[in-house]
């Protein structure tokens, strides 16, 4: 039972080869759009790869850029081939290519449209990578003479300059560790001393926040140190006031941020594979349009083009076959050594 | 005799139209290039507009955009006229126009220079202009209930923190200026009182700098007040302190700014106006080899072309003649109507007067 017969008259055939041939160079361009967006993607993900925990994410842009220079690829070969398809002489000879062909360009297809829907249900691992990547940093805040950890402290203020955010999951992160450097520290005065031991692990915490914190929209100067106190400032209150730093954690701010990204791009990118699959699905209607007109000597008789010879199942185990085969016969050789073994022991 | 004469056969004149088609479109291109580059270094300009006291860098790209829109428009024509030049019923239709296209031309190619030697020159003005918008940025970046001054604080925060940079020179122009507001002031502390006593006109300075002057590559959290102080923080030296705070002023930093953008941009002007150049005389050569070429017996033979009829000397002072006597025709006719009709014989005899003149001049 055929899927999708279409009957071709001789014009039709020849507006949908040339239609094609525009299609597939349309397709080509947005191969290469998909490509470059990938290479945005990577290109944002990398630059904050010190806050990020893992690179578990980092499979979305891989997934596009290798789709990009397959359809790249595909589009190159359907313009190529839609220019052959009304040339009787030249068309058999992509006889044999076709099926291969089809078959790599419909995974490729499908991978675009599985990167998509990875970007969004990946959201939840780019938010724990964070979590853990920020609260490191974090920590490390005050270790500038650590090698390796000597610009934690540099990337932690760029980035809450840049997001307009403040620690983790808000400011109160900064409260609890020890995020000024013991070289800084006087440790022979009573308020560092008393500091240090009203805590188990002996260290210097403050109810006080890196400058990096503050918010230039605030219209008082900024308040960094001794936030939870309301006697330490002239006309302040701990409670209401809401812009004198930033009240938005950097986790929220960053993954904000690249989900919108991903947003965009996943919007283009389904557009580019809806024009992808009416690409593949007009080349199959040519290939069996002319494949019927081969042979005769009318070149200009209608045909009948059709997407599917046989129904999708059967269409699925055609193709499924081969390789089960290549499979199993293996184990239908081990089947019957195992028998013939058998009854000799027997 | 002739300026720079070349002769031109008919495959000659072909090549030329051609070449000159593509060139005029190339400059075309080039044109819109210059355009779109005075459209972003004025949104730049307009960008930094509050702490700028004067608009007089503006010049350089308003005379660039226009620069761009005039030479979009006249290579458009050129290569209008290069489609034509070789059709000899469609050429004598430019024939007026090729006058004036010749002088907007030359006009385009004079301002992208202006432009250029502009660029240079007014770096003087835009470093005064930039103190004084700095100064008043500083002076009432406190004033953050004024209206209309309420936004120079974020204004400066934000340019300080892009930039990188403190203050007008330096970090010291903030200890001058009273930057805190009185309404977080707490008049009844000791040390309000002590500040604000001690100089004349009551203002709270401290020797402290806004938290935008904190610079994130340094090792220690940012120290902002008692910066003068060396024993009010531990294991601090305010003379060898380099990486706190920023040390580059805004001033500076913004100068050097536009100063790049400007001069990168240069390179660029200079090869517009060399093509643009080009365009010019091969449009001279080809108005002239086919108008040559269709005074002949056979348009198909050779012509001259040249650059100027005569040479520099002699088409100065023809030039020269020709406006003296669109000009004293010009003075002859407020004359008339100020005599009026009664006064018909007096301007007969001073234009017989003026038709005896030329021939001893001649």
């Amino acid at each position: 039972m055929v899927v999708m017969k279409m009957k071709f008259p001789f014009q039709k055939r020849v507006k949908l080869a040339q239609g094609l041939w525009l299609l597939s160079w349309c397709a080509t361009v947005a191969g290469a759009t998909t490509f470059t967006l990938g290479c945005l993607l990577k290109t944002e993900l990398r630059r904050r790869a010190e806050v990020m925990d893992n690179t578990d994410i980092h499979i979305v842009p891989n997934t596009l850029m290798i789709v990009g220079l397959a359809s790249l690829g595909i589009n190159y070969f359907a313009s190529k081939i839609c220019q052959d398809a009304l040339d009787a002489g030249r068309f058999p000879r992509w006889k044999n290519f076709l099926k291969p062909y089809f078959a790599v360009s419909c995974f490729f297809t499908v991978l675009m449209l599985l990167a998509v829907i990875m970007s969004y249900a990946m959201k939840g691992s780019l938010e724990s990578s964070l979590k853990v990547g920020l609260r490191n940093g974090i920590r490390f805040y005050k270790d500038t003479d650590t090698p390796g950890r000597c610009f934690q402290k540099q990337n932690i203020d760029r980035l809450q300059m840049e997001f307009q955010c403040c620690g983790n999951n808000d400011f109160r992160d900064w409260f609890e560790v020890q995020w000024i450097s013991n070289r800084y520290l006087d440790f022979n005065s009573k308020e560092v001393k008393d500091i240090i031991k009203s805590n188990v692990d002996g260290r210097y915490l403050v109810d006080g926040v890196p400058f990096s914190c503050c918010n230039p929209s605030s219209p008082r100067p900024c308040i960094q140190y001794q936030l939870t106190n309301n006697s330490a400032h002239y006309n302040y209150d701990y409670q209401t006031e809401e812009l004198n730093i930033y009240l938005r954690g950097c986790r929220e701010a960053l993954v904000n941020y690249y989900m919108g990204l991903m947003n965009t791009i996943g919007a283009g990118v389904l557009s580019i594979f809806l024009l992808q699959g009416s690409v593949l699905v007009s080349l199959r209607f040519l290939q069996t349009a002319m494949e019927a007109v081969a042979g005769k000597e009318n070149t200009e008789i209608e045909t009948e083009g059709y997407l599917l010879e046989k129904g999708v199942k059967e269409t699925v185990m055609e193709y499924v076959d081969p390789v089960l085969k290549f499979l199993l016969l293996k184990n239908q050789v081990q089947e019957g050594t195992s028998v013939e073994t058998g009854p000799a022991t027997a | 005799m002739a300026l720079l004469k070349m002769k031109f056969n008919q495959q000659r004149r072909v090549r030329l139209a051609q070449g000159l088609w593509l060139l005029s479109w190339l400059a075309l291109t080039c044109g819109a290039f210059v355009f779109c580059l005075g459209v972003y270094l004025k949104t730049e300009l307009l960008r930094r507009d509050e702490v700028m006291d004067n608009g007089e860098i503006h010049v350089v790209p308003n005379i660039l955009i226009m620069v761009g829109l005039a030479s979009i428009g006249t290579n458009w024509i050129a290569s209008r006229v290069c489609q034509d030049s070789l059709d000899t019923s469609r050429f004598p239709r430019w024939k007026v126009l090729l006058l004036a296209w010749f002088v907007v031309a030359a006009l385009v190619c004079c301002l992208l220079l202006t432009v250029v030697v502009l660029s240079y020159a007014l770096q003087g003005r835009l470093e005064e202009s930039l103190k004084v918008g700095l100064r008043n940025g500083i002076r009432f970046y406190k004033d953050t209930d004024v209206p209309g001054r309420c936004f120079q604080k974020e204004t400066i925060d934000h340019l300080q923190m892009e930039f990188r940079c403190c203050g007008n020179n330096n970090f010291k122009d903030w200890f001058e200026v009273q930057w805190v507001s009185n309404r977080y002031l707490d008049f009844t502390s000791q040390e309000v009182k002590d500040r604000i006593r001690s100089n004349v006109d009551n203002r709270y300075l401290l020797d402290g700098v806004p938290f935008s002057c904190c610079n994130p590559a340094s090792p220690r959290p940012c120290l902002q007040y008692h910066l003068t102080d060396s024993r009010a923080h531990y294991n601090y030296e305010y003379q060898s302190e380099e990486l706190n705070l920023y040390s580059r002023g805004c001033r500076q930093a913004l100068t050097d700014y536009y100063m790049g953008l400007m001069n990168s941009t240069g390179p660029g002007v200079l090869s517009v106006i060399l093509i643009q150049m080009s365009v010019l005389l091969s449009m001279r050569y080809l108005q002239t080899a086919v108008e040559g070429a269709m005074a002949l017996e056979d348009p198909e033979g050779e012509s001259e072309g040249y650059l100027l009829e005569k040479g520099v000397k002699e088409t100065y002072q023809d030039v020269r003649a020709k406006v003296l006597n669109v000009v004293k025709f010009g003075q002859v006719d407020p004359a008339e109507e100020a005599s009026g009709a009664a006064e018909g014989e007096k301007t007969t005899d001073t234009s017989t007067e003026k038709a005896a003149t030329p021939p001893p001049a001649s």
